[in-house]
């Protein structure tokens, strides 16, 4: 469960940045979560009521933005989707696909009154 | 007081009475989740290239061995290189405590409901240790083949270790771990006789998840395969000189 330490960074990242910025109260935190990241979105979702409960946040809604994964064949360097799961190239069969998108796990922005 | 982390300097609700109210401002954010840890993990990278330290983050499932492993390796080889062992548990401190027997310096970190170590905690547990005399730090971090994948301590290299017992599909099921090692050892060799684990079958799945991975089965029971892991081993802490 490194979704609760996950969790709490949001919280601590938002209230951070809505202070700089003056802000009393935040309604919403939209964050941006890779399909490779190996962090699950229930999991973030599930934490966050506790997580934000007390803070500048309490009551915020958390909106989760999926990236897909994006993988490229070491050899015959077709792009294709990937998942955690996905360890052979779809057309070659070659191993060893790099990873291009999907690593992410980023607060991207934030609504504050 | 610590000045990389900041962690007795809580004073954030002190200053907070702003009354602008533009109501429904939106602010671009674009910071990474894993910034603090990772530039906590960047601040102990860089103290123990200073001391030309080799730092080793060993990751399995609890159970494979890793002590075992470590406590055969310090008997072997603390005659020969400085070693230093930071040992995360949830509770207890047997492990540090198995470690300690052997004569070399270690300090355990317990994490609490924490199910991984992080860069945070590493950085104050080297403060045990006097880094200018150790030429390796094993780290053991906690038993779980899942979250100690996203935390980087600012080690040179992740060191995950499979026993044979666990079964040969552990890669495959848990290929973020797999994937961030750099060596793999596959461990308890010696009860291969006794179980149905098929060694080729493991080694495939291996190169599946990670092709680059360096593959050391090994024994400390029998002996079997540890001179090449000391061999690594050594290898590893002449790069760093």
């Amino acid at each position: 469960m490194h979704e609760l330490g996950i969790t709490r960074s949001i919280v601590d990242i938002a209230e951070r940045t809505a202070r700089e910025h003056g802000g009393t109260r935040v309604t919403s935190v939209t964050v941006e979560i890779g399909a490779l990241s190996g962090v699950i979105p229930d999991a973030v979702e599930f934490c966050f009521e506790a997580c934000s409960k007390g803070t500048l946040l309490d009551g915020a809604r958390l909106i989760v933005e999926s990236i897909p994964g994006l993988g490229r064949c070491p050899d015959c360097g077709r792009e294709q989707e990937i998942d955690n799961h996905s360890f052979a190239c779809g057309d070659c069969g070659a191993l060893g696909l790099e990873r291009l998108q999907g690593e992410e796990l980023r607060i991207k922005e934030l609504e504050v009154d | 007081m610590c000045i990389d982390c900041g962690c007795a300097e809580r004073t954030e609700q002190a200053h907070h009475h702003h009354d602008q109210n533009q109501a429904g401002r939106t602010i671009r954010v674009g910071e990474d989740l894993l910034a603090k840890n990772d530039r906590l993990a960047a601040v102990n990278r860089a103290r123990f290239a200073e001391y030309g330290l080799l730092t080793l983050n060993l990751v399995s499932s609890p159970g494979s061995g890793k002590t075992t492993l470590l406590e055969t390796t310090l008997r072997a080889l603390s005659n020969e290189l400085r070693f230093a062992v930071l040992e995360g548990d949830q509770q207890t401190a047997n492990d540090a405590e198995r470690i300690a027997a052997t004569g070399v310096p270690a300090h355990q970190i317990n994490t609490g409901a924490g199910c991984h170590l992080d860069a945070h905690m590493v950085g104050h547990g080297v403060d045990h240790f006097d880094l200018a005399n150790l030429d390796v730090l094993l780290i053991e971090n906690v038993g779980n083949l899942v979250c100690p994948a996203s935390f980087d301590l600012g080690e040179d290299c992740k060191v995950a270790v499979l026993s044979i017992t666990e079964g040969e599909d552990k890669p495959l099921k848990y290929p973020q771990m797999f994937r961030a090692a750099e060596l793999v050892i596959i461990n308890k060799l010696d009860l291969l006789p006794h179980l149905d684990f098929d060694l080729e079958t493991c080694r495939d799945y291996l190169r599946q998840v990670n092709p680059q991975a360096r593959v050391i089965e090994l024994s400390c029971k029998s002996g079997a395969g540890m001179e090449t892991w000391y061999n690594w081993l050594r290898e590893q802490v002449a790069k760093k000189k």
